[in-house]
This record gives structure tokens, C-alpha cells and sequence, in this order.
């Protein structure tokens, strides 16, 4: 939904872009579904099945080198049939200084990704609030349950089709908002 | 040295004679109480910071008898809420609150406190005055802390005018039971 | 500390190999604590004075700032922002600024640029000034907190000439600064400037060297650099334990590269280290705002981009089109391209990242927030087991974990 190709990206961007492009693609070959550039982030699509390994290999390959995880979210477009939800997972070369981006796309109806807190101990908690937020079950988290909203809650609130506002409205006084 | 007829202001009135002063109990023990709170700062976020602000040397918050801030809620008079309260740390709240021994007092400082504030989410609870009774809200986000002082004066008056047997009325039980408390 | 505890049974003769069946308390650190600055639990597993176990719970904040970002304008988010670390508001300001401005290709002047980096590190100071004093009352040295707090009052005012709040500053626009610094902010400024360092000096010699708090703090929950990086850390907490990563330098944005500074390292990881580190950064901003005023280039405070940045009053008064864009603007309907953008400053924990994915309407799609704190916190169990229980509390405010950040 939201790629935009960004042809004024500095030449290192796209050198970088292309290596990760050209290694990912002779170890992985169709798992990689689509490469783009974002602004100054070169853009990795995987497919599930190959999520860990790639990540893996992203990360101890001598010639990749991202060893960092900066960050991993959930995101909801629930106007994609059959790709609802995505996650992404940002990396960090720290000895060269380079940024990609790991996405990977699923359907609604089978929301398990492997886990990758065996690669990063830091993902642990990352992957907990976009369980929390998302509902994305990790297979192989040694703790897969809710980590800022109250373990009563059964819905995953971050989802689109959820509002802002507390649901019941029991929340606030009904004679100040006019119900 | 001319006889200078001083009348201080947080004198209560009564009969004055030599060597004695007599007074209700209740203006006295008043004056005690206000002038000695022992608060019990339960700071969630930027409401905090500030409190630590007004408590740090600048805002001084010890000139009000409060030097010693007492974190358990048994040895608490006052309990200042300062920052937003979610649905999950409720129970808590409340918690905190039955065991703090009458007479009490609740200060809801800052908006999120009040009223939840610029977060009308499904996780903030809108307003603590929800699950427990409150004394004085601080309107603010957050308060300077020349408002927080306000807010603490205006519960030293509140502990001044206290009539002794407040706690023990029915109109306080009653009070009490509306929020489920006893 | 915890090494000299487990050859105790070898000092005293008592055989160490006891049974197994121990009988560990629980202790609950709970949300409401005087030493946990902000609401986490942790309910701790102890042997007598040790820890064993470590099982923190966070949450008890959490005011779906995420959610929010969704249903918010851009220029509505500011105040949003300043509410995740807010020892240090203006950074988080700054940094959704910059990430607007690059989702939308607008290039901020240099003279903006230096004004927002006088106000990052002051407000750098303002939050380490924090957590340093922090440290300091744990191990009980009040003094040193009523001191330096002064030095904060006297940021807040500057802050006050500048955008009229304190703490939650909502300070800057998308596009520049809302109005150059006047001339009192000016005089304040260089006042600071000139009076900061004896207070800090201060500081240092009642804390630095002081027999007890080095007793205290040194070797009180160290981690390496390998496990740092794994667990993502980033900011002072990282670069105690050794690794000099700080975005100001990997990433310059707003001018950091033309100003001249140290990054300090430590070496073990431990709380000292991170104390000593702060104390240095300290210095190091000091230094970067002499710069900033010394060098200011004159020009405009704010870019040319009139869909973000509202037109001055008296041609709103009079010109049409600035009307409408003074309309749209505060209504919230600006238009934004399409597209994904992350965008990291270096906030007073870390990297602060800010991941926007916008659908061309009035409010982001999708806001992610990289809370250097959540991510860091993960690591503070493994850093206080087999430690003592007074270790654990200083290592907690060693790490400065400041509540809004670590639930947003």
C-alpha cells in the first residue's frame, strides 16, 4: 500500500539497497518477494516462511553485518485481502552505519511468526507488544503474553477496527456527553 | 518596647487569658493537623517531575510542614495523585488508599489525574475521583508548581475547619459507600 | 559485590554445599515505591539479601500513545511526544518535527537548526541533571538533588521565554521555530552558560569522588558490551558499558556535525559508569551550546512551508490565502504524501526513533514509537539477578527508566 520508489536517494542507499538485494536473493531466491527504497531505508519484503532464516542470515553473515535490532512493530491494513497484517523489523550495521528494513506481509487468519528472540534478546519484549497490540502469536517466545495492557483485556487494541475511546463507555459520565 | 497588639492570622478565636488560651478541640487539633501533613507522593509521570520541582529548594514544600513525605500509606495523612492513572494501576490506587488511616485527605493533581486529562484512550481511567473520593483537584498539565502550593493550602484549610467527629458521620459513610468502600 | 557474598561459606568454614530445599521469599517491588521513579513492578525472588529471581511487570502507564498518533493531525502529535520522556521534552518534539519535515522534503534553515540544537541540549542537561541527583539520593546524598535542581529551574525559565511551559514544552513547529529567541531568553541563556559550571562543579565534589557513593555504585549492576548490544540498548546505558554509539554522530541531523564534542565511554557498565557518563555529557552539551551561540547564523527561524507552518497573524487578518492556510492548519488538514519514514534523535536514554507511515490524509496511518527505555529495560533482570536488593534499586535509577517512555 504505502511503497513509494525514491529515485532522488543518495548512491549509497542504492548501493546498499542493491548488495542486500543480490545476497538475499542467491541465498533465499523466491522467499524474497520485493525489494524497494524508502526515503533513506532500503526495503526488504520476505515471505514467512523464509522470515528467520533471512533475518539470521542478515545478521551473521560477514558481509551483511546487522547486528543491531533497532526496532520491530505490527502494522494492520485491513483494506489488503489476504495480507492484513505486517510486521517490520529494522536493523542496524553499527560497524558501517547502515539501515535496512525487514517487512514480511500475512493473512489474518494465521497470524504465527517464528520468534526472534534466539537471534536478539532485545526483540523479547518487542515481540510481546505487538502480541499485545496485534495479536501476532510468536512461536518459540519463552513468554508470549501481555505486556502494557491489562492481562483481562481480550481484545488487541491497535487493530483498526478498534476505536480510540474505552469501548464500553462506562468510562465516563453519560449525563456529560449527552447518552 | 511599646505593647504591640499582634493578632496572627492562624490564631483561632477563643478566650485568651494569662498563662492560657482556650479554644475548641477541634480548632486546635486542626491547626495541628494542617500545619504537619505527612504527604504520600503517588507520582506517575510528569505530574512528578514537577512534584519533585516544588519539593526541591526553589518551590520549597517543607515551609508547609511537609518535609517528610511518608511512602507508606499507614503513616500517610495526605495523599497527593500526580499524573495519569491507567485502568491497570486502579486497583492499586485504591488499594493505597484503604490503607491509609482517617483522617485523610485526597489532592488529584494535574489533568490526567482530574479528569484523564488529553488521554481519552481505552487504557486511562478517566479521572481517579472514579474510585476514590477527592479533596482538591489541581487543574494543570502540568501545574506550575505555584498551583500545587495553592492546592496544598487549600487542603491545610480544609484539615483547619475538619469538625472532629466528619469521619464518624453518616453523611461521610455514606459518602464512603458510594464508591464501595468502607 | 555479589562475588564477595558467595565465598562467605568458605570464609567461615560452613560447608556450602548445603541442601537444596532453600526457602526464597518474595519481595514485591511494587508500582507504589519511593525508590522506583515511575510504575513498574518487580517481584523479586530473594535469598536473605540477594536476588534470585527478577520478574518485572510495566504497563501500569500505558496511555496508548500509538493509538492516539492515529487519530491525532501531525501538529497535534507535538504534545503527545513531549509526554514520552518528559525530563527531556523537547527532544521528543524536535525529533517528530525532523520526521515530518523528512516525510515531507522540507528543508529547515540553519539558523532553526542551531536554535533547536541550543534547545535539545539544554534540555540533555535538564534530564541528566535528573537522574544523576537521582542516583545520588538513592545512596542517600540529598544534598547534591537540592542543589542542582536550581540549575533546573533556571532551564525552565529559559524554556518559559522561549514556548511558555516548563516541562511539557510542545516547543518548535513543523518547519522551524514558532518565534526567535527573544532578548530575555538571550541574557538567561548566556547566563546559564556562565553559572552552570560552578553548580556542576559543586555537584561533582560533594558525589564524584566521595568514598561511599564510589563503594556503592561501582561494580552495582554491570553488563557487557556484547550483551548491551544484544539486548539494543542504546544511549548512556550503552555507552557506559563501552560502546560509543550515539546518533548525534552516526546520523547528524540539524547541524550536529558542524559543533565540535566528546562522546564519553565507560568501561565496565556498571552504575558508576553510567553516572560518570552523564556527568560527562553534561559538560559535552554545555560545550555544543557555546558553539551554537557563538556561531548562530542569522536568517530565518522557520522554513518556507505554509500547508504546516501557520502564516503570520496580520496577513491571516488581511490575505486570503492565508486564511485558508491558517484554516486548514489548525483543522488539521494539511496534505501530507504518501509514504514511510523513520526518523532517530538522541534522546537523554537513547535512540529515540519515530516509524510514520503515511496514507496521504490528515493524521499518520500508522505512528511507532522506539522507546530507548522499554527497550533497555528488558535487560534489568539479568542485570540485578545474583546482586543485592540495594544494588538492584540503584541500578534501576542508574538506568534511568522514566515511566512514560517505557509504556508510551
Amino acid at each position: 500500500m504505502h511503497q513509494q520508489q525514491n529515485p532522488s536517494a543518495s548512491q549509497n542507499i542504492i548501493e546498499l539497497h542493491d548488495s542486500v538485494k543480490d545476497a538475499l536473493v542467491a541465498q533465499f531466491g523466491e522467499g524474497i518477494i520485493r525489494t524497494q527504497i524508502d526515503y533513506d531505508f532500503p526495503v526488504v519484503i520476505v515471505s514467512k516462511r523464509v522470515l528467520h532464516d533471512a533475518l539470521a542470515f542478515l545478521k551473521n553473515d560477514p558481509a551483511m553485518g546487522f547486528t543491531f535490532l533497532t526496532t520491530m512493530c505490527g502494522i494492520h491494513f485491513p483494506a489488503n485481502e489476504g495480507e492484513e497484517f505486517a510486521l517490520m523489523y529494522q536493523l542496524h550495521n553499527m560497524e558501517k552505519n547502515l539501515r535496512i528494513r525487514v517487512k514480511v506481509f500475512m493473512s489474518e487468519k494465521d497470524l504465527t511468526v517464528p520468534t526472534a528472540t534466539d537471534l536478539w534478546l532485545g526483540a523479547n519484549w518487542m515481540e510481546r507488544e505487538a502480541f499485545d497490540f496485534y495479536g501476532f502469536k510468536f512461536s518459540g517466545h519463552p513468554d508470549l503474553r501481555r505486556i502494557l495492557n491489562m492481562d483481562e483485556m481480550n481484545y488487541h487494541p491497535m487493530r483498526k477496527e478498534y476505536a480510540l475511546e474505552d469501548a464500553s463507555k462506562h468510562d465516563k459520565e453519560d449525563k456529560y456527553f449527552g447518552r | 518596647m511599646s505593647k504591640v497588639d499582634i493578632k496572627p492570622e492562624y490564631q483561632p478565636e477563643g478566650l485568651e487569658g494569662q498563662g492560657f488560651f482556650a479554644t475548641s478541640l477541634d480548632k486546635a487539633v486542626g491547626l495541628a493537623r494542617a500545619n504537619s501533613l505527612w504527604p504520600l507522593p503517588f507520582a506517575t509521570s510528569c505530574c512528578g517531575i514537577e512534584f519533585m520541582a516544588t519539593m526541591a529548594s526553589h518551590y520549597d514544600l517543607s515551609r508547609f510542614g511537609m518535609e517528610r513525605l511518608s511512602f507508606s500509606p499507614r503513616q500517610a495523612d495526605l495523599l497527593m495523585v500526580m499524573g495519569t492513572i491507567s485502568k491497570k494501576m486502579g486497583p492499586i490506587l485504591r488499594q493505597v488508599y484503604e490503607q491509609m488511616a482517617e483522617p485523610k485527605w485526597v489532592l488529584s493533581m494535574g489533568a490526567c489525574a482530574s479528569t484523564g486529562g488529553i488521554f481519552d484512550t481505552y487504557s486511562v481511567l478517566q479521572g481517579i475521583d472514579r474510585i476514590i473520593p477527592v479533596d482538591v483537584y489541581i487543574p494543570g498539565c502540568p501545574p506550575r508548581p505555584e498551583q500545587v502550593l495553592d492546592g496544598i493550602m487549600k487542603i491545610q484549610e480544609l484539615a483547619k475547619a475538619e469538625k472532629g467527629n466528619r469521619r464518624e458521620s453518616p453523611q461521610y459513610k455514606a459518602m464512603l459507600a458510594q464508591y464501595g468502600l468502607e | 559485590m555479589s562475588k564477595i557474598a558467595g565465598n562467605i561459606g568458605q570464609n567461615f568454614g560452613v560447608s556450602t554445599a548445603v541442601t537444596e530445599q532453600k526457602d526464597y521469599s518474595i519481595l514485591n517491588l511494587g508500582p507504589t515505591h519511593p525508590a522506583t521513579h515511575g510504575i513498574f513492578q518487580n517481584v523479586l525472588t530473594m535469598d536473605g539479601e540477594m536476588i534470585v529471581k527478577a520478574v518485572p511487570t510495566i504497563g501500569y502507564i500505558h496511555r496508548a500513545f500509538e493509538k492516539l498518533g492515529e487519530r491525532r493531525p501531525y501538529n497535534q502529535i507535538t504534545p503527545i511526544t513531549d509526554r514520552l520522556n518528559y525530563c527531556s521534552s523537547p527532544i521528543n518534539n524536535m525529533g517528530w518535527h525532523m520526521t515530518v519535515e523528512k516525510l515531507i522534503g522540507c528543508e529547515v534553515p540553519k539558523r532553526a537548526q542551531y536554535l533547536r540544537v541550543i534547545i535539545m541540549e539544554l534540555s540533555r542537561i535538564a534530564d541528566h541533571i535528573v537522574c544523576d541527583t537521582v542516583i545520588a539520593v538513592d545512596t542517600g546524598a540529598m544534598t547534591g538533588f537540592l542543589y542542582l535542581f536550581q540549575w533546573r529551574e533556571k532551564i525552565y525559565e529559559i524554556f518559559e521565554e522561549i514556548c511558555g511551559a516548563r516541562l511539557t514544552t510542545n516547543i518548535g513547529r513543523i518547519g522551524g521555530m514558532e518565534r526567535d529567541f527573544n532578548e530575555k531568553a538571550w541574557s538567561k541563556l548566556q547566563a546559564f552558560i556562565k553559572e552552570f559550571p560552578k553548580g556542576l562543579k559543586e555537584f561533582d565534589a560533594l558525589v564524584t569522588r566521595n568514598r561511599i557513593f564510589m563503594d556503592r555504585t561501582m561494580g552495582a549492576g554491570a553488563i557487557t558490551a556484547e550483551k548491551a548490544l544484544q539486548y539494543s540498548f542504546t544511549g548512556p546505558n550503552l555507552r557506559a558499558a563501552g560502546v560509543d554509539y550515539d546518533v548525534r554522530v552516526m546520523n547528524p541531523y540539524s547541524s550536529y556535525q558542524d559543533f565540535e564534542f566528546d562522546i564519553p565511554v565507560g568501561t565496565n557498565g556498571d552504575t558508576y559508569d553510567r553516572y560518570m557518563v552523564r556527568m560527562e555529557e553534561m559538560w559535552q552539551s554545555l560545550r555544543i551550546i557555546e558553539q551554537a551561540v557563538k556561531n548562530l547564523p542569522d536568517g530565518p527561524f522557520h522554513a518556507d512551508v505554509p500547508e504546516f507552518y501557520l502564516p503570520p497573524k496580520d496577513e491571516v487578518y488581511s490575505k486570503m490565502e492565508a486564511l485558508i492556510y491558517h484554516f486548514k492548519i489548525v483543522m488539521g488538514e494539511m496534505d501530507v504524501p504518501k509514504g514511510e519514514v523513520y526518523h532517530a534523535v538522541e534522546g537523554g536514554n537513547g535512540e529515540l526513533g519515530y516509524y510514520l507511515i503515511s496514507d496521504g490524509g490528515r493524521t499518520p496511518y500508522r505512528l511507532h514509537m522506539r522507546r530507548p527505555c522499554f527497550i533497555y529495560y528488558q535487560a534489568y533482570p539479568s542485570m540485578i539477578e545474583g546482586g543485592m536488593l540495594s544494588d538492584a534499586i540503584l541500578t534501576m535509577s542508574s538506568m534511568n527508566v522514566i515511566a512514560g517512555e517505557l509504556d508510551a
